[in-house]
């Protein structure tokens, strides 16, 4: 394997996403709605202003969680399929590279894309509130951003699969599609009516064990479980072992999350 | 290094440009044996073919013939299912692959490049793959005069500007073989000459190239050699020449002659052995074997005050083409 090699793909692919103003407009995407959310988040209950980063964490959790998945599986989705389609994949797989080392070149390239958006949109606001917040509160921050960056590099791992699996980019952007439905909305529910169908019967314990299987859901139990108020908003942390909760368990699922799906699509990619 | 003067495998395929052509040619690209199968398609079916150092070679064949799938199989793009190709004496797909594929470049057809990078910027990402050194890339667009486009998006230039561009990543890193798949596409026919006269100064310094094209009339005088394909096997291989022997194809004869002489020299072409005559725009259209070609002309030079002007109009490729690929 040579570095050189992927660093040259990911460094193109990286800097057409900045040429093209892709990094900016996520990056601008995510300072607006963490501002928003951290001055306005509790307007419902008639206050305005920032209020505690507990707070405003839990409500960028659930944006993030329905924003990064959906922000990740379109950047990466047409990845090699868009290339094959547009007849550019032989011209490269002709040169000097192997198939593993574009692919990842691919994926290092747009995951940089996506991890600079990520920090540099919710840097901007902990800069905004930098005065506001104490160590430990930025701690907190610095934590929900680490977080974001892995769940954005999650489903753009999974992302990058569906575009070596797919025929087509129509076929891969459909799949990407059904991927956000499903780990995003679909798997909550299902769990939740398998586990009220079930009830407390055998095999009922496993099923804290199944959130481990949806990367969203991983990144949820991340940031819940780092901060006390949070945790008790939320009625999944009632059912999830906290033996589980570790940050360095969680953050080693999420990595699996990221090689698993890269693994898979370079085994199919080989062929 | 197997011979360079093994013929195509195919039955009836024979050598017909010999090493003695070239006795100091050696196979750049050796094909042995090799066959793809997709399931019951057999998309190249036993073909053994060498290209030679310094050859422009043509591969040319009808759609589905195989021509595309032995070009990428040629490039490493596909694996054989059986048979071994190799480049420089290196096995296509085999551990050095990657000082293999340093000496190679690639045209493919529909060049697809990236809009968001200028052509400079284009070349130096191809380079920087390639192991080429990135000083070269201005030179490289100055050769196929780009040089006044190399600051602009690619999004910006013709298809013609792509096309260049894209043969200017394959002759990054001085490659000693081109692979050029219908190269001239979208080119203006200034541009189709300046292409043809860069190959020719490439074949100077000793570049073999390999050549598809649809458009035979343009590469019939310019390939050294060809193999025309079809059924997934090389029908034929050789010099437009040797191929045009070997199909014993009529030649052709134009003869400018007046309305009112037409009867006449009609009357005194009957006792020659030609295979057709016929009334064309100006005078007479006349077919003759090739070795009759001296003793017909030598009868039409009697005629020489009826007959004002003739023409002898060797097969072309496209008569040669379809009388092996069909």
């Amino acid at each position: 394997m040579e570095i050189r090699q992927i660093a040259t793909i990911a460094g193109k692919e990286f800097w057409d996403r900045l040429r093209n103003r892709w990094v900016l407009a996520v990056a601008l995407v995510f300072t607006a709605f963490a501002l928003v959310i951290a001055y306005f988040g509790a307007a419902q209950q008639g206050a305005v202003g920032f209020r505690s980063i507990e707070v405003t964490i839990a409500s960028l959790v659930s944006l993030v969680i329905y924003l990064i998945p959906l922000i990740a599986l379109m950047l990466g989705f047409d990845a090699i399929v868009g290339e094959r389609e547009r007849g550019s994949l032989d011209l490269l797989l002709a040169l000097p590279i192997t198939r593993f080392e574009l692919l990842l070149g691919k994926y290092l390239g747009l995951a940089a894309a996506l991890t600079f958006s990520t920090v540099v949109g919710f840097g901007l606001v902990a800069l905004v509130l930098a005065r506001q917040l104490d160590l430990g509160a930025l701690f907190h921050y610095f934590g929900f951003m680490g977080s974001s960056v892995l769940l954005g590099m999650a489903f753009l791992s999974l992302a990058v699969m569906l575009s070596v699996f797919a025929a087509d980019r129509t076929r891969a952007s459909g799949l990407a599609i059904a991927l956000w439905f499903f780990f995003v909305l679909v798997f909550d529910l299902l769990l939740l009516g398998a586990l009220v169908l079930g009830g407390d019967g055998h095999g009922s314990e496993f099923y804290p064990y199944l959130l481990l299987a949806n990367p969203a859901d991983v990144f949820r139990i991340l940031n819940i479980f780092s901060l006390d108020d949070v945790r008790t908003l939320y009625g999944l942390a009632t059912v999830f072992p906290p033996a589980l909760a570790r940050p360095w368990l969680l953050g080693g699922v999420m990595l699996g999350w990221i090689a698993l799906p890269l693994g898979v699509a370079a085994w199919r990619f080989r062929k | 290094m197997p011979n360079a003067s093994s013929g195509a495998g195919a039955a009836g395929a024979e050598p017909l440009a010999t090493a003695a052509e070239h006795p100091a040619a050696e196979a750049v690209v050796s094909v042995r044996g090799v066959r793809k199968h997709y399931g019951a398609v057999h998309a190249v079916d036993g073909v053994d073919l060498d290209i030679r150092r310094g050859e422009l070679f043509g591969l040319i064949g009808h759609n589905g013939a195989g021509k595309s799938t032995l070009f990428k199989m040629m490039l490493g793009l596909v694996p054989a299912t059986a048979g071994e190709i190799r480049i420089g004496g290196v096995a296509v797909g085999g551990r050095d692959f990657r000082a293999a594929r340093r000496a190679v470049g690639y045209l493919p057809e529909n060049v697809v490049l990236y809009d968001n990078l200028t052509g400079l910027e284009t070349l130096h990402f191809f380079a920087r793959l390639k192991g080429a050194a990135v000083a070269d890339c201005v030179p490289v667009l100055e050769r196929v005069g780009l040089a006044h486009a190399a600051r602009r998006r690619v999004r910006e230039y013709s298809k013609g500007m792509r096309q260049r561009l894209g043969f200017a990543q394959a002759l990054l890193g001085k490659p000693r073989l081109l692979f050029l798949d219908e190269p001239t596409t979208g080119l203006d026919p200034e541009a189709i000459r300046d292409f043809y006269a860069t190959l020719r100064e490439l074949r100077a310094e000793g570049v073999t190239m390999v050549l598809t094209s649809h458009i035979l009339a343009e590469i019939q005088e310019r390939v050294d050699r060809l193999a025309i394909m079809a059924a997934g096997k090389v029908q034929a291989l050789g010099t437009v020449q040797a191929l045009r022997e070997r199909m014993d194809l009529p030649l052709n004869i134009d003869l400018r002659v007046a309305e009112v002489d037409i009867a006449a020299v009609r009357a005194a072409l009957a006792s020659l052995p030609l295979l057709a005559v016929a009334d064309c725009e100006g005078g007479l259209a006349l077919q003759c074997r090739r070795e009759l070609k001296m003793a017909v002309l030598e009868a039409l030079t009697m005629l020489a005050g009826r007959v004002s002007d003739l023409r002898v109009r060797e097969p072309s490729l496209e008569d040669v083409f379809f009388g092996f690929a069909d």
